[in-house]
């Protein structure tokens, strides 16, 4: 049943796909296009993710072949519903600001025995990248439905949001860009693609809480990290490390700009 | 006169207190972008490296006006104009490349000026019969004809003529903060390229001027 949900999703994408970009009749490729967005609504392959996830959480893995049940992601050890739209947050016991992934890492190397730096210099989708996603999609689908509540308490959280402030209206690289290029007003678009404005909360599901998502038109999920890291490559920037500070302050403006906003991660994306 | 003294130094203290951390903040970020990323491919570690255009449009404010003046009359002062004085290309040409929005990204093989496209739909609306266009932008359709332009080689039309390549060369020439890119002074493409985007633009024969 699932499969086939997917088949019939992937299908109706690449009808879309196909679509002549110069259409004779513009109401036509506008209906297909709502069209299809309905047909995506049914079946979200991030589900499958999730799943597997879940099962990564609790088997017994690494070199100290450990569960990462007693991982604290923000909330106490091993409590997962509500911990994503609570990050990225401060943690005294690494003294960082950490997000989602970058917190993984450090509960992968503390108690399951791997190498945090070397899984953040993998490519993604690849060995421990894949885990990483994975649970990713499932932690965050277990705060789904609830208001993006990123604290502010401690001075490095404040600074974090600051330096992310900076870091979002940052222009550099052969085109000018910065984040604000794109995500800095109301209403805009790149071609087809609306843009939400990040700047402030752009509404329930919408930018920060809509990451982790399965994006359909390259069959693959992604966590916010990697939505950050094609943002820059678009932007025509360097390579941002894997749970570097900028795109972890970069986070942080976001969510807390989203404050009140519903999560609705692991979203489904064009 | 003792205590008044003491609050005018307390509240000197609290203010510059608060300009430095502003200031420190600055410097925290500045030394954030340069090591949170490393070169890829085409993408090297220079695009980090600020001019002073893309510095001083970095934050939400916009700069001063004097300012703003200074980096348009710089910007403005650097913009290479035609070398045969040609300005007029070939539209269809033109209209490939506002079609293309590749090059430049660190998955892309080549940097060379040429091998990108000018990407122009992503932001602008400009032949309407293409539907998939952007909005960051204005929309360019009908550039030339509301601009009165019915033929680019008369001397009397040359002032919009000569903004137009201005424009496409070094946007930051006509406004600081521009989001447009610098497509000749980053070398994003060549001269011939621009020729055919001003064509798109201002030939009376092209779709976006009927």
């Amino acid at each position: 049943m699932r499969t086939r949900l997917i088949a019939a999703t992937a299908a109706a994408f690449a009808a879309v796909a196909t679509l002549p970009l110069m259409a004779q009749q513009p109401k036509t490729a506008a209906d297909g296009i709502a069209e299809y967005r309905k047909m995506l609504e049914d079946g979200n392959p991030a589900e499958l993710f999730e799943a597997k996830g879940e099962e990564l959480w609790k088997t017994a893995r690494g070199p100290k072949n450990a569960t990462l049940e007693a991982c604290d992601l923000g909330l106490g050890p091993g409590v997962v519903k509500g911990a994503w739209v609570q990050l990225p947050r401060y943690f005294a016991d690494t003294k960082k600001v950490q997000d989602l992934e970058s917190r993984l890492l450090t509960c992968m190397q503390t108690l399951q025995g791997f190498d945090a730096a070397e899984i953040a210099n993998t490519p993604f989708d690849r060995g421990e990248q894949a885990s990483v996603t994975a649970l990713a999609a499932w932690i965050s689908s277990s705060s789904r439905g609830m208001k993006m509540a990123l604290p502010q308490k401690h001075a490095e959280e404040k600074r974090f949001y600051e330096l992310g402030k900076r870091a979002f209206f940052f222009r550099g690289g052969p085109m000018d860009f910065s984040c604000a290029s794109c995500h800095g007003e109301d209403g805009k678009r790149i071609r087809m693609q609306d843009l939400p404005n990040l700047t402030k909360n752009p509404g329930d599901g919408v930018g920060f809480a809509a990451w982790p998502a399965y994006r359909v038109s390259s069959g693959e999920m992604w966590s916010m990290q990697r939505r950050l890291n094609d943002c820059f490559r678009q932007q025509r920037f360097p390579y941002p490390g894997f749970g570097s500070d900028v795109t972890v302050a970069l986070a942080v403006y976001m969510g807390v700009n989203a404050k009140g906003a519903e999560s609705i991660a692991p979203a489904l994306k064009r | 006169m003792k205590i008044r003294h003491l609050t005018a130094l307390a509240l000197l203290c609290v203010g510059t207190a608060h300009a430095q951390s502003a200031k420190q903040l600055d410097q925290q970020a500045d030394a954030m972008m340069k090591a949170s990323f490393r070169e890829q491919g085409i993408a090297k570690m220079d695009r980090v490296e600020q001019d002073a255009a893309q510095k001083a449009c970095s934050a939400a404010k916009p700069p001063p006006a004097t300012v703003a003046k200074k980096i348009e009359a710089q910007q403005l002062a650097a913009i290479k104009w035609p070398s045969d004085g040609q300005f007029i290309g070939d539209w269809k040409e033109g209209e490939k490349l506002a079609q293309n929005g590749r090059g430049m990204t660190w998955t892309d093989a080549s940097a060379t000026p040429g091998k990108n496209g000018a990407m122009c739909y992503n932001c602008h609306q400009i032949d309407k019969k293409e539907i998939s266009f952007g909005s960051i932008g204005p929309s360019l359709w009908n550039y030339g004809k509301l601009r009165g332009v019915t033929d680019p080689a008369d001397p009397a039309q040359a002032a919009i003529v000569k903004y137009t390549w201005g424009k496409l060369w070094n946007s930051k020439a006509y406004a600081a903060c521009s989001e447009m890119p610098r497509f000749g002074h980053a070398e994003l493409l060549t001269e011939a390229q621009i020729r055919d985007l001003m064509a798109l633009l201002l030939d009376p024969k092209s779709p976006v001027n009927q």
